[in-house]
């Protein structure tokens, strides 16, 4: 089985999204470098713009590769505050550093709560690998 | 339900990391690292595909020559022993069976290379009207077949198979092949290809295929040959404007709607479909097959509408970004009398219209 690099200090939802704490107690989030793996070559991110508010569970935007359409399901909710512009000419970025420089939104959370309900990183690999069998 | 059907490489596939898809009941690989790198060292250097699942069927015999002359729209009769020629075997209303390549290995010796996915239905075809004097013989399943693909592809073949008293592979001209032997195997070598480079396709026993495999990654890698997935051959062959049965042509489409005229005997006739197909040519509101480029950003891909002023005109058969260009690319039907140079159109992108304009094809041209 392919290696996945998951950083223990981020939560990831079902749908192989990441999500981090800042230090101004908003949450950055991304997809999963497992996610990044199973698209591919990332060609194009359709993102919504700051002020618009999300939902867990519900699509936030969507991500295309050379080969697959894929839509962004927030893991959190809340309300954007940034989103990672460079995407818009770099989208590869997603490949290249999916936790980093490949970051998509920010956003104030509406339920801090919904966090902790998320799987860390141990959890989240079972996970994938429970879907991979 | 079904068992995923596997090629002599699957293995091979799976030692290498691919990632694995189902296509036509074959367990295939998308790509091994990236379909972007697949595509730039196909471009560039060589890039080697796994392409067994496709079938081989073989036509032998006396009857043959006219027995395929019926089935095909391309010249059999003028095919020489050792020449390929692409063509398409029709049904009665002038659509689609099947694309193939028809090898003509001596006077009544044939095989024709056909899509997996066609392949039961299209030697259901060849079987219902095969005539008397005419054996055909299901090959595939122990025939493996890879292609080589890409600028130095000539050179890593020479290196591995060319021996002081043969003939050099890089001798071969376009649409030709010869047999060389390997390791004891024999080796049905073509000069075809899908990608719009340069390149082989090279047959072998089912058996044999993965230390053949082996050899020519070994001859090969030090050259930047690379192992490519179908996901690369599909980026390529949009490129190249070539045509993917189930998307540029069905059952229902007439190749003289996708472009495909010069494979088509027309003023001669005497093929399966060529009624109906002339008799379709002349409906100016034809389907009509053009290639187009994004103007916004985004990617159109197969199914999605095509808009003119607010309505649907047609739609997208296939499409891409292109890691050649570094835009968006595809292929799409348009009626015929809608077709002009330039036509700008705008296609639904899942509820957003994004515009763009028919382009020449192919897209990437070949060097000479």
């Amino acid at each position: 089985m392919a290696d996945y690099n998951l950083p223990s200090e981020h939560r990831y939802s079902s749908d192989d999204e990441w999500a981090s704490l800042t230090t101004e107690g908003q949450y950055l989030i991304g997809i999963s470098d497992y996610a990044q793996q199973q698209l591919g070559d990332i060609v194009f991110v359709e993102l919504p713009t700051p002020g618009d508010v999300v939902t867990a569970g519900r699509p936030l935007g969507v991500i295309e590769s050379v080969k697959a359409v894929s839509d962004i399901v927030s893991p959190l909710s809340g309300e954007i505050i940034s989103i990672n512009e460079d995407l818009a000419d770099n989208p590869e970025r997603i490949n290249e550093d999916c936790y980093s420089s490949g970051w998509l939104i920010c956003i104030e959370p509406s339920e801090p709560a919904e966090f902790n309900e998320l799987m860390n990183a141990d959890e989240y690999l079972t996970h994938i690998e429970e879907r991979e069998d | 339900m079904s068992s995923t059907l596997r090629t002599p490489l699957y293995a091979r596939h799976v030692e290498l990391g691919a990632k694995m898809m189902e296509f036509a009941g074959f367990s295939m690989p998308v790509h091994y690292s990236s379909i972007k790198i697949e595509h730039a060292a196909v471009r560039e250097c060589a890039g080697v595909f796994d392409v067994s699942h496709m079938g081989q069927i073989s036509i032998q015999g006396p009857q043959s020559v006219p027995f395929l002359e019926s089935l095909l729209t391309c010249h059999i009769s003028t095919l020489e022993p050792g020449q390929v020629r692409y063509g398409l075997m029709c049904n009665e209303d002038g659509g689609c069976v099947d694309d193939v390549t028809v090898y003509r290995r001596a006077e009544h010796d044939f095989f024709l290379c056909v899509n997996a996915a066609n392949l039961q239905s299209g030697l259901g075809w060849i079987l219902e009207h095969r005539p008397q004097g005419c054996t055909v013989h299901d090959e595939s399943s122990s025939t493996g077949l890879v292609a080589l693909q890409g600028p130095h592809s000539a050179r890593i073949l020479d290196q591995l198979i060319a021996t002081n008293d043969s003939v050099k592979p890089s001798a071969l001209k376009r649409f030709r092949f010869s047999t060389w032997s390997w390791e004891q195997t024999s080796l049905c070598v073509s000069r075809t290809g899908y990608t719009g480079s340069d390149g082989f396709e090279i047959y072998i026993d089912s058996s044999a295929t993965p230390n053949f495999f082996d050899a020519l990654m070994e001859t090969g890698a030090p050259l930047g040959l690379v192992p490519a997935g179908l996901g690369a051959r599909d980026t390529l062959r949009i490129e190249a404007a070539l045509p993917l049965y189930g998307h540029e042509l069905d059952s229902e489409t007439s190749p003289l709607d996708a472009g495909l005229e010069k494979f088509i005997k027309r003023k001669d006739g005497g093929f399966l479909g060529h009624e109906a197909m002339e008799r379709r040519a002349t409906d100016p509101a034809r389907p009509h097959l053009i290639g187009f480029e994004l103007i916004d950003r985004g990617v159109a891909r197969a199914g999605y509408p095509i808009y003119s002023e607010e309505k649907v005109i047609g739609h997208v058969t296939s499409g891409t970004p292109s890691p050649t260009l570094g835009k968006s690319i595809g292929l799409g039907f348009v009626p015929h009398d809608q077709a002009k140079e330039g036509l700008v159109f705008s296609i639904d992108v899942r509820g957003r219209k994004i515009a763009a304009q028919r382009t020449k094809i192919p897209f990437v041209v070949k060097p000479k």
